[in-house]
């Protein structure tokens, strides 16, 4: 845990200084402002998986010696198969259409946005499809 | 080091047993349809990006064969707008991205680092769903009144706005181009999470294969860039459609925002695009020099080092437009030549007194070191402003960084000779990818060489006609024919694909391969693993095949021991 919260505020670091430099020598906005924006994307994360690293025991995968055993047990829920990505990609598909079209795609688009979402997180709630 | 324990328990649903489930579950097209299996899913990535290679590449031969000869008039000024623009779009939204980050990294990553799938199973289907409607969506133009987008692949404004180009193709573009997006921002998050959770005991950070950490760095700057390229599209559709002037003078806009917004995405995708193709070469030539990686920590810190500049050099792209600083973008540019050199050393000293197997992968990553370095060097003189005045816009750039994407294609391709066996459980044939490595390669350098004297002549790109000039003719016509010689290698890898097919059982194994996907069946089963080696390095399956070599340490190479050649497959 301890590396993936360096890996990701040393990443931030690097990008609010750069920002910072910017943004004083070119008096540009844009870039100033999307480089800030990158540095807080990384501090969100990274901050907190450096609060969890500090809080927790380090996992097996963090461990250089740990042995297959000790990763033993449920690591997730994996749902075997689902509809609901093809549901929802050929709403999201009709949406964008709408933008195009005309703005009576977005009925059907929607709809299957919709039907998905629910249908998705129904699924999720059984654990899984089968 | 040799105990193997069977790997952690996977609740695929409920207490079903996993075997059971391919037998229960829907088959067919529905199968397909409903698939959650980063398996299946990295498949049809790569099947779509293939033929979505082939689409680029025949606009790109159409291309080539009107600008042949002077003043030719193959196809129309307008369509050869559509042709150069979608060619663009196809080859860097719908071709390299995807592959990079989609096809291989999905298979690859999670058996790389011993997880039974990605982290979002689901998410991901959707992340290829979307992608695949984004295709159709952005092709689609080509067959509304007006035609395909024409306005280049960077839509600059204001030549991008209702006024300048009217007509639902460049919407078609944008909407599609918000698909594809969302779907590389959900990928990114699921490689992000996949890599920080699902590692198998003992596989800890800096142990990782480097493709997979290159695929990490890929996926955080995925989710540094994408988003800023949705943005930028949708405040382009509305300036095309709600009456906004975000872009357009007129209004109260800045039109150079929009290079600002759209190169803040497009300069770290050349990242993005580059980095998991890195990896591959990495894998590959340590593999064939039968040697653990040379200076991994090194690669690892010139992997996020490219990661944290390639945020800050995005106005190099601009600086003819005068409004940009140019000694900032000029030194972060420059910058970047040290941890690529890093890499290219590293390469060179994993090659170096290796037994080093010249295999079809092994030949297309030289191939791809080679090109990439011609590419990369070019890409120094660009990143200086007064070289760039005189070479912005002319075919030196074309040429720049198509040698650049060449590259990254004989990456692509030896990923797929590499990977294939442990994806499809067969071998392809070494003869034909070795004439498919020779057209693809002299191909690229007559293709891409010419353009370069081109450029520095002053050929300006996105010209669909010249005058009659000797040399630029000739060295058109070199161009086309290098052309020609790059579309005869994928005719040769098609002819691989259908004369191979089946032919040659690959085995678990058949590279004598470092990193846990070589320690799986071919193709892995249903979550990926039976059992699972002590992870005690950076190569567990080879440290569990060759049990009498200590497991190397980072940066001690002594383990050069001939006497395993009898190991070595010849295919």
């Amino acid at each position: 845990m301890r590396t993936e919260a360096k890996v990701l505020l040393s990443l931030g670091v690097f990008f609010g200084a750069m920002s910072v430099v910017y943004w004083n020598w070119g008096h540009e906005n844009a870039g100033g402002v999307m480089m800030f924006a990158g540095m807080l994307l990384c501090f969100l994360p990274g901050g907190y998986y450096y609060w969890w690293s500090r809080r927790m025991r380090a996992r097996p995968e963090d461990d250089p010696n740990a042995t297959q055993a000790q990763g033993a047990g449920v690591v997730g829920a994996f749902p075997g198969t689902s509809i609901w990505p093809f549901t929802l990609g050929m709403g999201a598909f009709f949406v964008v259409l709408a933008l195009v079209f005309g703005i009576w795609f977005l009925v059907p688009g929607l709809g299957l946005v919709v039907w998905a979402l629910f249908g998705g997180t129904a699924e999720g709630r059984r654990g899984g499809t089968q | 080091m040799t105990d193997v324990l069977d790997p952690p328990v996977v609740a695929a649903h409920g207490d079903h047993d996993d075997e059971h489930e391919e037998h229960h579950g829907p088959t067919g097209i529905l199968k397909w349809m409903t698939t959650t299996d980063h398996k299946v899913i990295g498949m049809s990535y790569t099947v779509t990006a293939v033929i979505m290679m082939v689409i680029g590449g025949a606009l790109a031969e159409i291309i080539r064969a009107q600008l042949t000869t002077p003043n030719n008039s193959l196809v129309s000024f307008a369509q050869f707008n559509e042709l150069f623009t979608m060619h663009g779009s196809v080859m860097i939204y719908l071709f390299v991205g995807p592959f990079a980050f989609g096809a291989l990294a999905n298979i690859i990553v999670p058996i790389q680092i011993g997880a039974p799938d990605m982290a979002f199973p689901r998410l991901n289907a959707l992340s290829y769903w979307l992608y695949l409607t984004g295709s159709i969506t952005m092709l689609s133009g080509f067959f509304v009144a007006g035609g395909a987008a024409n306005f280049g692949w960077v839509a600059y404004a204001p030549l991008s706005n209702s006024i300048n180009t009217p007509g639902a193709g460049a919407d078609l573009w944008i909407g599609g181009l918000l698909l594809t997006g969302f779907s590389a921002i959900f990928t990114g998050v699921n490689l992000c999470a996949t890599i920080f959770y699902l590692r198998a005991p003992g596989m800890t950070m800096f142990r990782m294969p480097i493709f997979t950490w290159n695929l990490l760095v890929t996926a955080i700057l995925i989710l540094l860039a994408f988003p800023v390229l949705t943005a930028g599209l949708i405040m382009l559709y509305c300036d095309r459609h709600f009456g906004t002037h975000i872009f357009t003078v007129p209004g109260g806009g800045v039109p150079v925002l929009w290079q600002h917004i759209f190169w803040f995405w497009g300069h770290p995708e050349v990242y993005i695009l580059a980095l998991p193709f890195f990896g591959m070469v990495t894998e590959i030539i340590a593999v064939f020099s039968r040697k653990p990686v040379f200076g991994y920590k090194g690669m690892v810190f010139a992997t996020l080092s490219i990661g944290a500049l390639s945020l800050g050099v995005w106005a190099h792209h601009m600086f003819t437009t005068g409004v940009v600083l140019l000694p900032f973008f000029s030194i972060m540019s420059l910058l970047i030549a040290v941890p690529t050199g890093i890499k290219m050393f590293n390469w060179i000293g994993t090659m170096w007194r290796g037994e080093v197997w010249f295999s079809t992968a092994m030949l297309m990553a030289v191939g791809f070191l080679i090109t990439f370095l011609i590419g990369g060097l070019t890409g120094i003189y660009l990143a200086s402003p007064p070289l760039d005045f005189f070479t912005h816009d002319t075919y030196f750039v074309v040429a720049h960084f198509h040698s650049i994407v060449m590259a990254l294609v004989m990456g692509a391709m030896g990923g797929l000779y590499y990977w294939g066996p442990k994806i499809t459980g067969y071998l392809l044939n070494e003869t034909i990818g070795k004439i498919q490595f020779w057209f693809l390669f002299i191909g690229t350098q007559v293709f891409t060489l010419p353009m370069y004297l081109l450029g520095l002549r002053g050929m300006p790109r996105r010209i669909p006609v010249y005058p009659l000039h000797p040399s630029w003719q000739f060295l058109n016509q070199l161009s086309t024919v290098g052309a020609v010689l790059v579309g005869v290698s994928t005719v040769a890898f098609m002819v691989n694909i259908v004369y191979s097919w089946k032919k040659y059982p690959a085995g678990d194994n058949p590279w004598d391969g470092h990193t846990l996907e070589w320690f799986t069946t071919s193709p892995p089963p249903h979550h990926n693993f039976y059992r699972l080696p002590q992870i005690r390095s950076e190569r567990p399956t080879w440290d569990y095949n060759h049990p009498g070599h200590t497991a190397a340490e980072h940066g001690h190479h002594a383990d050069h021991h001939p006497e395993h050649h009898d190991e070595v497959p010849v295919v």
